[in-house]
């Protein structure tokens, strides 16, 4: 029996882990999305701090601490103060839930590279995606201005909105894992990745949770050009410092998890010998995300508010129930006629709910294009 | 056991004081912001009592969804400040009497009937949290799948019956 004492502390130093590694995760997130869009761009990006500007987000911190706090006089002064820790927060809760790898022997002891298995591990997801909503909305109401509350007003139409389809997409992981804790839905994928089983379900879930993290193309509550940047425009210094890095966080969250449902998470070749090349399988996937989640920003002008709530309520609601639908059908059908290529059935099903789905938002474009009344 | 006993008393003075917190306080939206916070208190107490599912069932559909509706409506309509307190002038004398009925019959009930409540089982120790799962997961969709089709049928016609109400008919506007 190990003692107690040393269990607390693994939990003290994998917690201060996973924190240190969403700050610099973070700071370098920025500088990462800065290059790759400069890129994309045919632009440099920052190359002046440091060799290839690595310095750049160090400084850009140093500049945000001694940057000079100002808030309204008319704000909620208590509130004001409040909500950027309550839009930070959330993020780093959910990392505890992630396993970022199997069990490794140091130390001559097992170390489990997570800090909570928790069997409702995607409901614990849920709410607390749910409650991050909270911090954006009193944001905007304390800073008491019309373009923050506008901001405000905006992101919490779209977060209910499309908590509704990430809800629901998740159910078909549920289904094909048979658990609801993270680390039996990883070792479920050992066999096959569930993206390959559920292609339109991760799309689903990928959509909606750019559409939670507030990125581009659904960045309506920041929007620049109409509301100055929309909920946090009164913040300023360390305040806006938090804001930034809730989004950025949040980013490497939901990637992080994305890979975890779908992407077989800390799996990968050689990791049963070696688990230690968990977390850098992780650390891969989550890049490759993150990078996708960076070229869409390039590539994708913002959606229109109005476009932005049909499609979530119109195409996404109905897909996710449908995936849902049959996943269970597929699963039910191996389980009576005990054979294998039922499984299939559920990827050729969604690929044609899809299919379905592109038809459906290519007519209507085309007859809100051409159809002037 | 004491540890659980510490958190709990912990846990019931901020969920007091967050409950007075809500009745007390004279700015909507710090009201709703009170009540959140005894939603996520209640919800803890949960996890405290073994039932981790309906803890986080809980935070998802009163913390997540409907409290961020309702402070979206407040913040809709700008109902941040209530007005001052209006009171008809036998609201108090009523409210004290069924106050203090309902105050006896709980006492009543605790001290007097506390023996004949019957066995409690203790939550925690009664079943693994997983099989817990399964077991609510068997009982909807098993034992009680009926009644569960039925307040579902229930829950939708409320919903469609709340669209049909707010919205106009298409006549209406011309005439």
């Amino acid at each position: 029996m190990i003692t107690d004492w040393t269990l607390w502390l693994e939990w003290f130093i994998k917690a201060l882990v996973i924190i240190f590694a969403l700050l610099i995760g973070f700071a370098y997130l920025t500088y990462y999305e800065r290059r790759a869009l400069a890129r994309m761009q045919t632009r440099i990006g920052p190359n002046r701090a440091g060799p290839y500007g690595l310095l750049q987000p160090i400084a850009d911190a140093i500049k945000l601490i001694f940057k000079e706090e100002l808030s309204p006089a008319k704000a909620y002064k208590f509130v004001f103060f409040l909500s950027p820790i309550l839009t930070l927060l959330p993020s780093i809760v959910i990392g505890a839930v992630i396993p970022w790898g199997a069990t490794v022997h140091w130390f001559g002891r097992d170390i489990n590279l997570y800090l909570a298995d928790i069997n409702v591990a995607v409901l614990f997801f849920a709410a607390i995606a749910s409650v991050s909503v909270y911090g954006i909305v009193l944001a905007g109401w304390s800073s008491n201005s019309k373009y923050a509350m506008l901001g405000a007003m905006r992101s919490t139409a779209q977060m209910i909105s499309y908590e509704v389809a990430l809800g629901i997409s998740l159910t078909p992981v549920i289904l094909l894992a048979n658990s609801m804790s993270m680390r039996e839905i990883v070792e479920a994928q050992r066999s096959m990745w569930f993206v390959v089983y559920q292609p339109l379900g991760a799309l689903i879930f990928w959509i909606a949770t750019l559409a939670e993290v507030n990125r581009a193309p659904f960045d309506m509550p920041e929007a620049e050009q109409e509301l100055t940047a929309g909920y946090h425009a009164e913040y300023s210094g360390m305040k806006f410092a938090l804001f930034f890095m809730a989004e950025y966080q949040k980013m490497i969250i939901v990637s992080a998890i994305l890979a975890v449902f779908f992407f077989g998470g800390y799996l990968g070749p050689g990791e049963a010998q070696y688990p230690i090349l968990g977390p850098v399988y992780m650390f891969a996937k989550i890049m490759i995300l993150l990078f996708v989640m960076i070229w869409v920003r390039a590539t994708w002008p913002r959606i229109r508010y109005d476009r932005l709530m049909s499609f979530g309520w119109k195409i996404l609601l109905p897909a996710s129930l449908a995936t849902v639908f049959l996943t269970a059908v597929g699963i039910l059908m191996f389980d009576v006629a005990k054979n294998a290529l039922w499984m299939w059935f559920i990827p050729v099903s969604s690929m044609l709910v899809f299919a379905i789905c592109v038809i459906g938002v290519y007519q209507a474009l085309r007859r809100l294009t051409y159809e002037r009344v | 056991m004491t540890l659980d006993l510490a958190l709990f008393l912990v846990l019931a003075c901020i969920a007091v004081a967050s409950a007075l917190g809500m009745l007390l306080s004279r700015n909507t939206v710090y009201a709703a912001l009170y009540l959140v916070l005894n939603f996520i208190t209640v919800a803890i107490f949960y996890l405290l009592l073994g039932a981790p599912f309906i803890a986080m069932a809980q935070i998802t559909v009163y913390t997540g969804a409907i409290m961020v509706l309702f402070l979206f409506v407040i913040m809709l309509l700008g109902a941040e400040n209530l007005p001052a307190p209006n009171a008809l002038p036998w609201q108090k004398p009523l409210a004290i009497a069924l106050a203090a009925a309902l105050f006896a019959e709980a006492a009543y009930l605790l001290i007097v009937k506390a023996r004949s409540l019957g066995n409690v089982l203790p939550p925690a120790e009664a079943i693994n949290a997983t099989e817990n799962l399964r077991q609510l997961g068997v009982a909807l969709f098993q034992n009680y799948l009926l009644p569960f089709e039925i307040v579902s049928i229930l829950l939708l016609v409320a919903m469609i019956g709340a669209i049909t109400l707010t919205k106009k008919e298409k006549g209406a506007r011309n005439g």
